[in-house]
Formats: C-alpha cells, sequence, structure tokens
C-alpha cells in the first residue's frame, strides 16, 4: 500500500482533528458567549490533492466539517494560511468592495531546511537527514526558542519536524498573530545571524561587542559544537571542511601554525581544541604585546572573533526568511505526512531536542500496522480516539504539554475577564 | 485646488495620526501666537489657495532634497552617517523667508508629492522610503524639548525608564551600546553616569528598524531604546501614516481628480513622478517592446548587453541547466523587461533546462513559475522586474547565484568574471575598487562603461537600464561606423530623446534638475536661518 492509499485511513482514525480545532479556533468555538463564533470559518486552508493539484482557500465551520472534508478529498499536504477578514471561500463577494479581501490574523512561524546546510555537512546533502546532522536542527530550535521567549516574550510556541528534512515553528500569542508584516521580517531579521555565503566565506552580523541575544546564543552554539556537531560530523577529518574552517583565522601564520600542530592528530574534536590553543596563545601574545591596556584587549578581542565565526558559521540557525516575512505564507500543519517518506510531522519538545530523533519518526505505515495489530477489544476500549493505543499519542501528548494546554487555559482566561468586564459596564436598563 | 489636495491627504481623515494634529491652543491660527513646531505630521492639509506656479515650484524644490537622499545612499551612506547632507539639503532647498512661509512650504510640497507619487507600488516605495529618512534627520535637528513637545503634540507618548527597571537591565544596556561600537556611552552606563530617564520601555512592534538590526535590547517583548534613537519611534507612526495615505490617495485620484483635472494639473502632477527612479519598468509600456527579443537572441545578447548580475546567471543556468527560484524570478523577470514573450520565455527555459528537467518534469515544476512570472497564474499579478536596489538587497544561500555580484564576488572572481565580459582592464580595477568600497552600482557603472568605451552619464539603477543604455550605444555606434547618410546619421547626432511631445515647463524644469544634479538653481531659494 503506498503513502497515498493509507491516507485514507490516516485521516479517519489516526489525525488528532480535536487537537487541531482546539488549537487553530483560539476558544473561538461558539461554546462561549464572548466568542467569535466565525473565527475558525475564515481559516485559510490549502489541500494539495493527487498530482500536486493546489486548492486554495479552503475554509471550514468546525472540526467536524474539517475532520469530513480530510476524510473525503485525502490531501497529501496540508497548508495552513492566515485569518481573513471574512470567510475565504467567499472572498469573491468582498473582492473590490470598500473592506476587500485581505488576511488580518497569522502566527508568526520560522522554516528550518537542512538543505541550507549543505556546505557544512558531511553526512549527506539535499533531503538526506539523519541523526549526525540533527543537531544542527537541535540547536536552531534552542536558539529560536530561547529568543522568542525571552527577548520576545512569546509564550505559545510549538516546533514540528517537517516531515523530511527541517523543522517549523510556530508562535501563537495573540500578539504574535496580529502582528504586521513589517514587524515579521523585523524579526526574522533580529534572528538572522547568519546571512549568506560570500566570497567563501560565511557572512556572519557579529562584531568584536556581540548584542546579548547573539551572546546567549553563541554560549549555546559552542557547546553544541564542541560536544554534538563536532564529534557527529567528524568535520576537520575532511580536507575541504578544514579548509573552510581555517579561511576564518585572520592571518596566514595562524593557519600555517595550527596546520602544524594538526600533524598526526586524528580526531575532530582533538584537532578543534589545538586550533582552540593555537587562536588563544596568539591572542594572549597580542594582549601582552601592546602597551596600552585597552588596545591590547581589542587585539585578544579581534583575535579570538575568529572562533566566534567559525561556530556561527556552522551551527548558527540558517532560517528561511520569506516564510516569516509575510502573513499570507502558507505553511505545512503539524500532523501531516510527508508524501514521500510517509513520515508523520510530529511535534518536538525543545526541551529534548537534542534527543530527537528524525529516523525514528512514526510513519503513516508504522502507525497502521499498530492500530491493526490491536486486539478489537483494546480497539473498542480506546472508542472513536484509536489512535491513543498507537506512538500518535506520545505525538499528541507533546502537542498538549508543550504548547495547547497552556494556550487553552489562557484563551479561558481571556475569555472570562471580557466576560467580566463587559458584565460590569452599566447598562442604562434601569 | 480644494480638491487637488483633498485627494492628497484624503487618507489622513481616517487614520489616527490625523486626529493628533489638534491644534493646542485656540488662537494659534493667526501666526502671532506661539511659534508651531517645525516639523509636521502631515495630519492636515494646507489652507487657503496655491498659485500653480507656486504648486510646481514648491515640488520640485522638495523633490531635490528626495532626490539628493537617494543619491546619498547609492553613495553608501547610512541613515546615521547622512543627518549633515540632509540637514543641508533641506535648508538648501526648501528654504523660504519666514517660519510660516516654509512651514506652509514644506505643507504644500509634501502632499503634491503625495499626489505625484502614489499611482504605482514602485513610486509609494520611493516616495516612503525618501520621506521617511527625511522626517528622521529633520526630527533630530529639534532640540530635545522640542522633540518631546513634538511627540506630546502627535500623540506619542513614552514613558521614561523606571530606576528599578534600568538597574536591572543596565548590563544588557551596556553590552547593546557596546555592540553598536558606542563604547563611550556602554562604559557610562556601567560606570552610573546616565539617567534611567534616558531610556524608554515600548513594546517591541513599535520600532521595527531597531529590532531587524538588533540596536535594541528586548526582555520579555519590551524593547529599551535610548534617547538617541527616539527618531525610530517617531519615524514608525510617520511611516505607517504616508504607506496607508498613499494608497487612499492612488484611489481617488485615479476615480476622482486626475480625469477633472486634465488639462491644468494632471500633467505636472504626472510629470513629477517621472523622473528620479530610471526608466519605470513596472509599467509594461515602458519595457522592450514585447516581441522584440527571442529565445535564440539570447545568447548574443547576454554577450553584448547584459549586467554582470545576469550574465553570471545565464552561465549557472547554461552549466547547470537549474536556477534556484530567487534566481528564476531575478533572470525570468529581466528577460520579460527585454520585451521577451511569454512563448519564447517558456522555449527559452525547457530548452536551458531540458538535461535537468526534460519533457513533463519541466511542464509539472517549472512551467507554472515562467507563466507565474508573466501573470498568468496564481495572483496573475504583472511582476515588475528587479531593481538594482532589490538585487543589492536580497541575500544568496548555499548554491544560489542570483543578488548582485559585485557585492557577493570575491575580488579575484569578479575580476576574472569582467575580463570574460570583456571590459576594458582599467575599468575592471576601478570596478573592482569600486565594488570594495561598498559602491555596487558604481562598481557596475564602471563596467558599463569599460564595455561601451563611451561614458555611462545616467548611471546604472536597474538592470533592465543597463539594457537599454547598452543597445542606444551600440545602436548608435553601428550608425555612425556604417556612415549612414541622411535621416540615419541625423539621427546617430541627435541629443538624447526629451519625453516625446512638447516639453511642458515641468519637464524642462526637471532636466534642470537632472542635469545641475542638484546644484542650487539660479534664483533660488533664500538662505534659511536656522529654528531653535
Amino acid at each position: 500500500m503506498g503513502v497515498q492509499d493509507m491516507m485514507k485511513l490516516y485521516y479517519s482514525r489516526l489525525f488528532p482533528h480535536q487537537e487541531m480545532y482546539k488549537w487553530l479556533a483560539y476558544g473561538n468555538d461558539g461554546k462561549h458567549p464572548r466568542s467569535d463564533a466565525g473565527y475558525f470559518q475564515r481559516r485559510e486552508f490549502c489541500f494539495t490533492l493527487d498530482g500536486d493539484i493546489f486548492v486554495r482557500y479552503q475554509s471550514f465551520k468546525d472540526a467536524g466539517e474539517m475532520a469530513q472534508a480530510l476524510k473525503d478529498r485525502c490531501p497529501s499536504k496540508i497548508d495552513i494560511g492566515p485569518v481573513y477578514n471574512v470567510d475565504p471561500q467567499r472572498r469573491a463577494a468582498y473582492q473590490g468592495s470598500g473592506q476587500g479581501f485581505s488576511p488580518v490574523e497569522r502566527e508568526l512561524v520560522f522554516d528550518i531546511d537542512l538543505t541550507d546546510y549543505d556546505d557544512v555537512r558531511t553526512c549527506g546533502k539535499e533531503g538526506h537527514i539523519c541523526g549526525k546532522c540533527w543537531p544542527l536542527m537541535a540547536a536552531a530550535i534552542k536558539i529560536l526558542d530561547a529568543g522568542l521567549r525571552e527577548d520576545f516574550g512569546f509564550h505559545h510556541i510549538f516546533f514540528v519536524f517537517s516531515g523530511r528534512r527541517g523543522v517549523h515553528c510556530w508562535v501563537c500569542d495573540e500578539r504574535a498573530r496580529k502582528l504586521t508584516d513589517e514587524q515579521r521580517s523585523a524579526i526574522a531579521s533580529y534572528f538572522a545571524v547568519y546571512k549568506g555565503q560570500e566570497r567563501g566565506v560565511a557572512r556572519l552580523a557579529l562584531s568584536l561587542d556581540d548584542h546579548p541575544a547573539v551572546k546567549r546564543a553563541y554560549e549555546l552554539l559552542r557547546d553544541a559544537f564542541e560536544q554534538r556537531v563536532l564529534p557527529e560530523q567528524q568535520l576537520l577529518m575532511d580536507e575541504q571542511q578544514s579548509q573552510a574552517v581555517l579561511a576564518y583565522l585572520p592571518t596566514d601564520g595562524l593557519r600555517d601554525a595550527v596546520r602544524q600542530r594538526w600533524r598526526g592528530v586524528t580526531d575532530s574534536v582533538q584537532k578543534w581544541e589545538a586550533l582552540v590553543e593555537v587562536v588563544e596563545e596568539e591572542a594572549k601574545a597580542l594582549e601582552q604585546g601592546n602597551r596600552k591596556a585597552v588596545e591590547g584587549q581589542r587585539a585578544r578581542k579581534a583575535t579570538l572573533k575568529c572562533l566566534k565565526d567559525i561556530v556561527c558559521a556552522h551551527t548558527y540557525p540558517r532560517l528561511d526568511m520569506e516564510v516569516s516575512k509575510k502573513m499570507n505564507h502558507l505553511l505545512k500543519a503539524p500532523f501531516c505526512v510527508h508524501p514521500k517518506t510517509g513520515k508523520v510531522c510530529v511535534p518536538i519538545d525543545p526541551e529534548n531536542a537534542w534527543e530527537f530523533d528524525p529516523e525514528g519518526v512514526a510513519t503513516v505505515g508504522s502507525l497502521l500496522n499498530q492500530l491493526n495489530s490491536m486486539t478489537s477489544g483494546a480497539a473498542a476500549a480506546q472508542g472513536h480516539e484509536a489512535w491513543r493505543a498507537t506512538d500518535m499519542s506520545t505525538a499528541v501528548d507533546t502537542f498538549r504539554s508543550c504548547f495547547l494546554d497552556s494556550l487553552t487555559a489562557e484563551v479561558k482566561a481571556g475569555l472570562a475577564e471580557k466576560a467580566r468586564v463587559a458584565a460590569a459596564e452599566p447598562t442604562l436598563a434601569w | 485646488m480644494g480638491t487637488f489636495l483633498a485627494a492628497g491627504a484624503v487618507g489622513g481623515a481616517r487614520r489616527p495620526l490625523a486626529e493628533v494634529q489638534q491644534p493646542k491652543g485656540g488662537g494659534k491660527a493667526g501666526g502671532g501666537g506661539k511659534a508651531a513646531l517645525p516639523l509636521s505630521m502631515y495630519g492636515e492639509l494646507p489652507e487657503g489657495e496655491i498659485a500653480i506656479e507656486e504648486f510646481e515650484r514648491f515640488a520640485l524644490d522638495r523633490l531635490r532634497v528626495l532626490k539628493g537622499i537617494d543619491d546619498l545612499k547609492v553613495k553608501g551612506f547610512r541613515p546615521d552617517q547622512m543627518q549633515e547632507k540632509v540637514t543641508e539639503l533641506w535648508e538648501r532647498h526648501m528654504g523660504a523667508a519666514s517660519r510660516e512661509e516654509r512651514a506652509r512650504k514644506d505643507v504644500v510640497s509634501h502632499f503634491v508629492l503625495r499626489l505625484a507619487y502614489c499611482r504605482t507600488e514602485d513610486l509609494r516605495r520611493w516616495l516612503i522610503a525618501q520621506e521617511c529618512d527625511l522626517f528622521r534627520a529633520r526630527f533630530r535637528e529639534l532640540i530635545p524639548s522640542d522633540q518631546r513637545a513634538f511627540m506630546e503634540e502627535s500623540q506619542l507618548p513614552f514613558r521614561p525608564l523606571g530606576q528599578a527597571d534600568y538597574e536591572d537591565a543596565k548590563d544588557d544596556l551596556a553590552a547593546v551600546a557596546a555592540s553598536m561600537g558606542a563604547h563611550q556611552v556602554s562604559n557610562a552606563i556601567l560606570r552610573g553616569e546616565v539617567q534611567p530617564g534616558s531610556f524608554y520601555k515600548v513594546p517591541f512592534e513599535q520600532v521595527p528598524d531597531l529590532v531587524a538590526t538588533r540596536r535594541v535590547l528586548l526582555r520579555q517583548g519590551w524593547a529599551y531604546v535610548s534617547k538617541d534613537q527616539m527618531s525610530s519611534l517617531v519615524v514608525q507612526p510617520f511611516r505607517a501614516a504616508l504607506s496607508k495615505a498613499l494608497v487612499v490617495t492612488a484611489r481617488r485620484w485615479a476615480a476622482v481628480v486626475a480625469p477633472e483635472e486634465a488639462d491644468r494639473l494632471t500633467p505636472i502632477i504626472e510629470s513629477l513622478s517621472q523622473r528620479y527612479l530610471g526608466p519605470d519598468f513596472s509599467d509594461p509600456e515602458k519595457r522592450g517592446v514585447v516581441g522584440s527579443v527571442t529565445a535564440g537572441d539570447i545568447p548574443l545578447l547576454v554577450r553584448e548587453s547584459f549586467p554582470l548580475c545576469m550574465v553570471s546567471m545565464y552561465g549557472a543556468l547554461h552549466e547547470q541547466h537549474h536556477l534556484k527560484h530567487e534566481g528564476r524570478m531575478q533572470f525570468g523577470l529581466f528577460l520579460k523587461g527585454l520585451g521577451l514573450p511569454l512563448e519564447e520565455a517558456i522555449r527559452f527555459w525547457r530548452t536551458e533546462m531540458a538535461p535537468v528537467a526534460p519533457g513533463e518534469k519541466f511542464d509539472k515544476q517549472y512551467l507554472y513559475n515562467v507563466r507565474h512570472n508573466y501573470g498568468k497564474e496564481g495572483q496573475r499579478k504583472d511582476y515588475t522586474p528587479y531593481t538594482c536596489m532589490k538585487i543589492i538587497g536580497s541575500t544568496p544561500g548555499v548554491g544560489q547565484v542570483h543578488g548582485c555580484p559585485y557585492k557577493t564576488f570575491g575580488q579575484d572572481s569578479l575580476r576574472a568574471a569582467l575580463s570574460r565580459l570583456q571590459v576594458a582592464p582599467a575599468k575592471v580595477e576601478e570596478a573592482v575598487l569600486k565594488a570594495a568600497a561598498g559602491h555596487f552600482q558604481l562598481a557596475c557603472a564602471s563596467a558599463w562603461e569599460g564595455k561601451h568605451s563611451c561614458a555611462c552619464d545616467s548611471g546604472i539603477n536597474h538592470p533592465n537600464q543597463y539594457f537599454e543604455e547598452s543597445r542606444k550605444a551600440l545602436e548608435g555606434e553601428q550608425g555612425s561606423d556604417g556612415g549612414a547618410p541622411g535621416a540615419a546619421a541625423a539621427g546617430a547626432g541627435a541629443p538624447p530623446k526629451t519625453p516625446a511631445g512638447a516639453a511642458p515647463a515641468a519637464t524642462r524644469q526637471l532636466q534642470d534638475v537632472l542635469g545641475s544634479n542638484g546644484a542650487q538653481p539660479s534664483g533660488g531659494a533664500a538662505k534659511v536661518q536656522r529654528t531653535g
């Protein structure tokens, strides 16, 4: 059975419709008197159907309608778009009218792909992903998570495996959903320390004295580079990669000194330690050789900066900026199944990002097998939610514990507050 | 006149800033009362009548300033380095005898330019960019008490940081200052010599420019903005309001004003916007004649007339039979701008990509993209060929070849690429030096000169303009080489074409501006004294 054939079963028995609806309705489920009952209906979904046919501007009244559409049409991919000012299915009626048809709300999203790290990966290229390159993604998750929470004050964030070779991040705070395109661009740029390649080396927005956010990122990345990336990727055992690393050193003298020290060393981590030693010795010598303390310190910093450059060039998150910049950019929904790999886009707990195994991700096939091997009694005990007996339950639990439960609590509190304010308002009916 | 400026300000009535600009006291209007601040959010229309000559002259003077600002940026100045020069431009061109006169000129010229630059996305973007830089510079010229007064008047009350907050954030504030190279400030903060009141705590949404460049401390969604950065706080609402107003103005202009004023003001307004951007390639009529170029012509044209960015993309495409998405956009839209029709474009891309995307694979994966560029798919938008600014601003990732080679190439590869292009050796060096100094467009102009052995007077600001200038130069050469008698020779010898039809006064004056490169025209504005 191909992936596509399994999708019908997947959507009817495994896909967590309720959780998806609960998330995307943000409490506007029509049950609360203060909620906006039309909210979910104004959200765009885009289905990719068999044969790469894009069907944009789908919208649904509620969880039931969405579940039915998924079952009936069996999309190979679901993309989530913005919430518009009107129901996107009826957009034609509003286009050209005074209010027009335009997006009004959208989660802030980020997309990181391992493809963009091909120049610093030794284990494979393009669509390849494995435990050896995963640390690069895990580091990206850590940096984004810390920045979004500490600097921007966002709370409702989740990360999801994109099904093949990367990670998506969704920021769902109300404040994030209401950002303008310009503000989205600004946040993306704030994280964009890595700015592409130029003249054979990475262009990095680093200086001798770093912004606190960059400093925090570097501390984390230095550990990740030394403890995870280097041992896994064995970068310095590869001649081409070693050359690329040496290119960041400020002088030929240093390069020669490092090469000399590398003779006979057969391990990347040891080679790196040797390089650090040479650079630090040089920095110290420069500092002491300078009579003015300020200038000496500056010279030391300037020399040490190449270590920072190397670490960040290899590990700093490389974001696909375009995805984050626009409110109406579509992004694949969590819990989709990648049509080629069959892997489910499962949420990733940022706390356990390092331990996530991209090769062990549940596939639609493995989940259906688990479902089939259940005794009928066990299946019956789970009732409608048969997926609870499969690995899907771990994925959904992660989604809940990392994200959905606290979101729901906040939404509820917000609605209660609205109701309280409304009740407290004096009425004229006396 | 009334309708006219009303169209210019029509956005004002709806946006919050308009309400902000209420006069403080009742008796100010007479002019004898307390002096108004010498800076405006342009929330209110100018009152009274304006002579048509004044209308045009004011606008031209303001354009000289804006063009000057644009030139500075092309030369590589950043906003924070332009302060003095912008102030100088302003005083040179926008002066008037009295304070009231000056304020009136400022407001009138601003609204006229709103009309002139509201009509296309490119024009709007240009105007917003220059006006914001101008506004920032003028705000910075205000003395601190006037800055505060202005913010109050515009209802932008920002609260200074409290003592406890400040103590808590001190080290990080010092680190941010140091990261911007302001070591003295940084040390002063660490030594406790800076008052908490020197910082403002605002939601990060209000200072996207500072966030984007990491020039501000962020904590839990708050941006800690220093006193010196207050201009960012006011530029933001200014930009938002102007952007909104221009869109509304564009609608009104097309629907109501342009037809009504067809004989009187419309020609002036339209000629005002024709300059300063170079040719407007967003207008399909200004592009190459569709069908004048075929897929078969491209290899020859690459050698003769393509700018380096397009040459290198063609090279990559031809060798690897593939370009990534951004590259396909930049190169494909450029080809469209040359006048390559859709069918020819499809033929071209299909042939070039055949080895990696044969037949059906091309149809499935790339055909949509080519048709999309021509506005035949998706939003059906007729995409505009990229300008130099846009190309320079893009950052190619691994394996991508778009962007500006003068920015992305190393010196050696740039030198090699230009030599392959048969640019004269002296000009190659000139271009490499200019590129290294960050003057990418000037470098490109040097390469153009080295390839065509003549001076490039107009500068390069668009790859399609590079191409057009090149064709003009090459055709001129052929004309004189052939020694063609009569009409052809006369054509080649004729001065550069002026816009078709009789040149009205506005056009002549505009050419003055262009020719004199912003120099003071005779009979220009009086010297201005500065207001405190």
